[in-house]
């Protein structure tokens, strides 16, 4: 039953990724498009929890940390772009 | 692989069959220190100049006696008949060893080397002005001597190579010393041209004379002459060296450049244009003399060339107004006597070549010394403002007479002596069937050389005292005309004596050369032979040309002259316009031409090779269809195709690259290669910041700067080629591993070997810990590049003016450090730094290591900069990323030198288990050392490109805040 809940979830992050990626080519303005790349990064990192899940195997779970703990900051940084330019200052 | 000589069977200094030697001075004895001593010399000249003009003379000094003190100690057993050698291995897997070998021709042209080279340093202290840079001279002089030793002491042919090529260049530098003139320069120009292309093809004609002999080594080819003159590659062999030689000993038609080269300071003209650097041509024919003379193609190719050049030689010294260029010509004349000689084939013929080389040397260093003497004294060397120094410079004018007379060949002077052998030796050849011929050509060329001996004598010396020179002469002070009186009394004493100075050395050299015992009997006189009436046909044709010169100079004026110059102007500028013509063709500075041709290329080379070989569809069987694998691959596809259509847009493009590089991290994740998606998502990360940081004062879109239909030819290029490698990729992967695949190597060592079970961090630290380490170095170099370029930007000029007038482009929002991001900036700090120490730490068995956790500490500091601004975490940032990035490597290599404490090579690794009571029991590897060093070294490279690069926008205007976010948390009022 467990799995197919887990296949279930994973096929639904899996096309909820492409509908991120159509809003990024299609959203009107850049912000709309960070934040759509942004929610792909949440996505990404369900993703490789279920599939960890499901495989039974936790090789991959500091992946899913750094992405989790890191993945943030490149949408600080394109929104910082956006705001102010310049990214340090 | 070893630097020294391996002690044991391969004795280092075998001597056969001398006496016993002590132990101690043997070492000090040895060939290869003679060569390395010019060497060490050439660091000193330029420190000690410091110290005086005197001193920097006399360090040189020093060595060159030195070098010759050993070589003496070297004599008795070399004149025993015995060869002493050094062995020294240093890539024998190619056959390239640093093995000398001293014998009877290598302790002649050695000494000549270093015995002249001392003259010529005593001469060049006087010689040189004040405003002339001595330290640079002496060391040039000093690298020259060194290279020259190594050729005549080197016994492995690709060693002498490397010699021989240090010849040419340190003579580029010699001959160009007076950068200012651009004579000077032309003339370093040409030679090196001439005598580099001439190297190059000596080195094609070496590695085909080893390839057929089977050794490198100069003493196993020597003994393999049967096997090279059957070989059908004895005649490009032959022609290829043949070549190396003719250029650099200035034979016709290569002797061109000889005189050019005039343009260097006397010193350098006497030293290597007369005594040593054009006879490495003539030595090395001497040394193959025993392999490669003898056949038809030698003769023929060998005495004709020398023949020519003795008669064109000799014809245009005649003619030459300028003092150095008369001896310039009259040396590529003598070169060619030299060459003609051992071109005969016969062991007495090349006995008398190794004689006149020499009493060659001898008068001709002299003379050349006495032409700078001239010069520096009267300002000018141009024959036609010269005349009746006799009376002004009387000891120049006796040392210049002696030296020309001797090369006239008058008796009893040791050049009558040789030439007499010479012309001799010519009386037994046959050329072509025709008996009288060398006999005949042979003489005018004396009887030319004769000539111009006395021209140089009567036109400069002799004739009444002139009141128009540029400089009232006089004869300079005893040093400057010490080292010439020298050379001329060898002259006169080689010629009474000929067996007490010469008789000894000549047989050693004519010895090593022939490979049979040589015993020479030098005397003045040879009864009444057909060579004695040559020589007086040739004493007094030289007198009556002499004579008749004003009539004979009108006609050589009026006639016609190919200038050689001009022709090698035009052939050098020729290959240059072809070569800019293609290179332009090829890469006019756009880049998509580049790619274009490039790409075209590649395809062409492809589709060539694909039609050429019959295509089987591979075997294996594909992996099942997993639908998240669809959709990831969906998204990389979707994702790459539209980053074609949206790249102008430079910001948007960016983001698509994040998000294609997402992808391509969880695929890593995906395929089970967590340590490569731990370090993609690192990378990732830094790369979008350290790309926007750049794009802030990028133009934010790509212009259009090709037509539609180039655009179009591009497209269809490009996805041609990214079909082929597509299809190249699935025709890998569907078949199996064409060799066993070295994966099983890494996953039985890993553990054993390496002492850690995850083997891409294994293979990393251990296995390819060299690797790793080239590329920290280049990591760090990068680094330091991009700190530099960017504190050169911050220096002033046209880019820091740019920056200072820089202005924003678009509106700038309120808030330049919202308080959201520096509270959880903050709170995220030390949980980043714990991740990285526990990525850190488990790297050796699990997914992680030195590398990820450099970045993912780097991230974590860059947050704070990002939050609070430049300034703010640039004061609490305690540590230089300099000093990070040289920690970093100092260990690495710290830890890799530790091996050979224990007698291990570099980075060879070590592990153990230690068992700490409230702990587990855990490994310690030096390979998790290394791995710090990757650590540090990786987070300073990213912190200090980052940093370098965010301090342009500081200097942009912005001001630096002191206080972690602009607003006041404790103003309620808002």
């Amino acid at each position: 039953m467990m799995t197919y809940a887990l296949l279930f979830a994973i096929g639904c992050f899996g096309i909820a990724l492409l509908m991120n990626l159509w809003v990024v080519l299609r959203a009107p303005g850049l912000p709309d498009k960070v934040l759509a790349a942004d929610t792909m990064v949440i996505n990404i990192i369900a993703l490789i929890v279920l599939h960890g899940l499901l495989t039974g195997s936790g090789v991959n779970f500091e992946a899913a940390m750094l992405f989790a703990m890191t993945g943030f900051v490149s949408t600080v940084a394109f929104s910082k772009f956006m705001l102010r330019g310049n990214i340090i200052e | 692989m070893s630097f020294w000589p391996k002690k044991g069977k391969d004795q280092p200094f075998r001597r056969r069959p001398g006496r016993p030697q002590k132990d101690w001075i043997a070492p000090l004895m040895s060939p290869a220190l003679i060569a390395a001593l010019p060497f060490l010399g050439a660091l000193l000249p330029g420190l000690m100049i410091r110290a005086g003009r005197d001193a920097c003379a006399l360090s040189a000094a020093f060595f060159t006696g030195l070098a010759l003190l050993m070589l003496g100690l070297n004599v008795p057993t070399v004149l025993a008949g015995g060869v002493v050698e050094t062995r020294i291995d240093w890539l024998p897997q190619i056959g390239l060893n640093a093995n000398f070998r001293l014998d009877g021709l290598g302790l002649m042209f050695a000494g000549l080397i270093l015995g002249i080279g001392l003259l010529i340093i005593l001469y060049a202290r006087f010689y040189l002005s004040k405003a002339d840079p001595m330290g640079q001279f002496f060391t040039y002089l000093m690298l020259f001597q060194g290279a020259m030793v190594g050729i005549v002491l080197s016994d492995n042919i690709l060693l002498l190579l490397v010699f021989w090529e240090l010849t040419s260049l340190s003579s580029f530098l010699l001959i160009g010393y007076w950068k200012h003139l651009p004579e000077g320069r032309q003339g370093a120009r040409m030679a090196l041209t001439v005598t580099g292309l001439g190297g190059l093809s000596m080195i094609a004609g070496m590695l085909i004379l080893g390839q057929i002999a089977g050794s490198y080594d100069l003493s196993v080819i020597l003994t393999q002459k049967a096997a090279i003159q059957s070989s059908p590659l004895y005649v490009p062999a032959l022609l290829l060296i043949l070549l190396g030689c003719f250029t650099k000993s200035a034979q016709f038609p290569f002797h061109f450049w000889l005189p050019r080269a005039m343009a260097a300071p006397t010193p350098v003209s006497a030293y290597l244009h007369s005594a040593t650097m054009v006879k490495a041509g003539i030595f090395l024919m001497a040394r193959l003399w025993p392999v490669l003379a003898g056949t038809e193609a030698w003769f023929y190719i060998v005495a004709t060339t020398g023949l020519v050049t003795l008669l064109v030689g000799a014809k245009i010294a005649l003619f030459k107004d300028d003092l150095k260029a008369l001896l310039a010509y009259s040396t590529v004349s003598h070169l060619g006597l030299i060459t003609m000689l051992l071109g005969f084939g016969t062991a007495e013929a090349a006995t008398v070549a190794v004689f006149h080389i020499l009493n060659h040397a001898s008068f001709k260093a002299a003379l050349f010394m006495t032409a700078g003497i001239v010069d520096h004294e009267a300002h000018t060397r141009n024959i036609r403002r010269l005349g009746g120094l006799r009376h002004l410079m009387p000891i120049t004018f006796v040392i210049g007479t002696i030296g020309a007379l001797a090369m006239a060949g008058i008796p009893p002077l040791n050049g009558f002596l040789s030439k007499e052998m010479m012309l001799e030796e010519t009386t037994h050849v046959v050329w072509a069937g025709q008996a009288w011929l060398v006999p005949l050509l042979a003489t005018i060329g004396a009887l030319l050389s004769a000539a111009y001996s006395y021209r140089f004598i009567a036109h400069v010396f002799l004739g009444p005292v002139r009141d128009d020179y540029p400089h009232k002469p006089h004869d300079p002070g005893l040093g400057f005309w010490a080292a010439p009186a020298l050379l001329c009394a060898i002259a006169v004493v080689g010629g009474l004596a000929p067996m007490a100075l010469f008789g000894w050395i000549v047989d050693a050299g004519a010895t090593a050369v022939t490979g049979e015992a040589v015993h020479v009997h030098l005397k003045l006189w040879h009864g009444v032979t057909p060579a004695l009436w040559m020589s007086i046909i040739a004493l007094l044709g030289g007198l009556v040309v002499l004579a008749a010169f004003a009539p004979l100079d009108r006609l050589w004026l009026a006639a016609p002259k190919p200038d050689a110059k001009r022709m090698f102007d035009g052939v050098v500028g020729g290959i240059r316009r072809a070569s800019l013509g293609m290179t332009d063709r090829l890469h006019d500075g756009s880049m998509s031409r580049a790619f274009a041709i490039g790409t075209a290329a590649m395809l062409a080379a492809g589709l060539w090779a694909f039609l050429g070989g019959a295509y089987v569809p591979g075997t294996r069987i594909g992996a099942p269809m997993d639908p998240l694998a669809v959709a990831g691959w969906l998204l990389l596809v979707a994702a790459t195709v539209a980053l074609l259509f949206l790249h102008r847009n430079r910001l948007l493009a960016l983001l698509l690259l994040g998000i294609v590089g997402l992808i391509v991290s969880v695929t890593f994740a995906y395929l089970s290669a967590p340590d490569l998606a731990l370090t993609q998502i690192s990378v990732e990360v830094v790369t979008i910041i350290l790309l926007l940081l750049a794009l802030n004062f990028l133009p934010k879109e790509t212009p259009r700067e090709s037509s539609p239909s180039r655009r179009g030819r591009d497209a269809v290029l490009a996805g041609a080629v990214g079909l082929a490698v597509g299809a190249l990729a699935y025709a890998l992967m569907t078949r199996d591993f064409a060799f066993p695949s070295i994966a099983a190597f890494h996953i039985d060592n890993a553990k054993p070997g390496g002492g850690g079970t995850n083997i891409v961090n294994v293979i990393l630290v251990d296995f390819r810990g060299y690797d790793t380490y080239g590329e920290l170095t280049v990591l760090g170099i990068a680094a330091l590049v991009i700190h530099a370029l960017a504190e050169a930007l911050l220096k002033g000029g046209a880019a820091n003016d740019r920056l200072l007038a820089w202005k924003p482009e678009t509106p700038e929002a309120g808030d330049r450090h919202p308080m959201m991001l520096v509270v959880v900036t903050r709170i995220l700090l030390p949980l980043i730094l714990m991740v990285g120490v526990f990525i850190f730490l488990r790297g050796h068995n699990q997914p992680g290591g030195g590398f990820v956790a450099g970045l993912v500490i780097a991230i974590g500091f860059v947050m704070q900069y990002m939050a609070s601004g430049f300034g703010w975490a640039a004061a609490r940032m305690r540590i230089d990323f300099h000093v990070l990035i040289a920690l970093g490597i100092l260990i690495a290599t710290a830890t890799g030198a530790g091996a050979w404490f224990n007698g291990l090579p570099f980075l060879t690794s070590a592990y153990g288990y230690v068992h700490l009571p409230p702990l587990e029991e855990f490994e310690l590897a030096t390979a998790a050392l290394f791995d710090l060093g990757v650590f540090l070294a990786v987070l300073g490279a990213v912190m200090l490109a980052l940093a370098s690069i965010s301090r342009l926008a500081v200097r942009a205007g912005e001001t630096v805040n002191a206080r972690p976010f602009d607003i006041d948390p404790s103003d309620r009022r808002g």
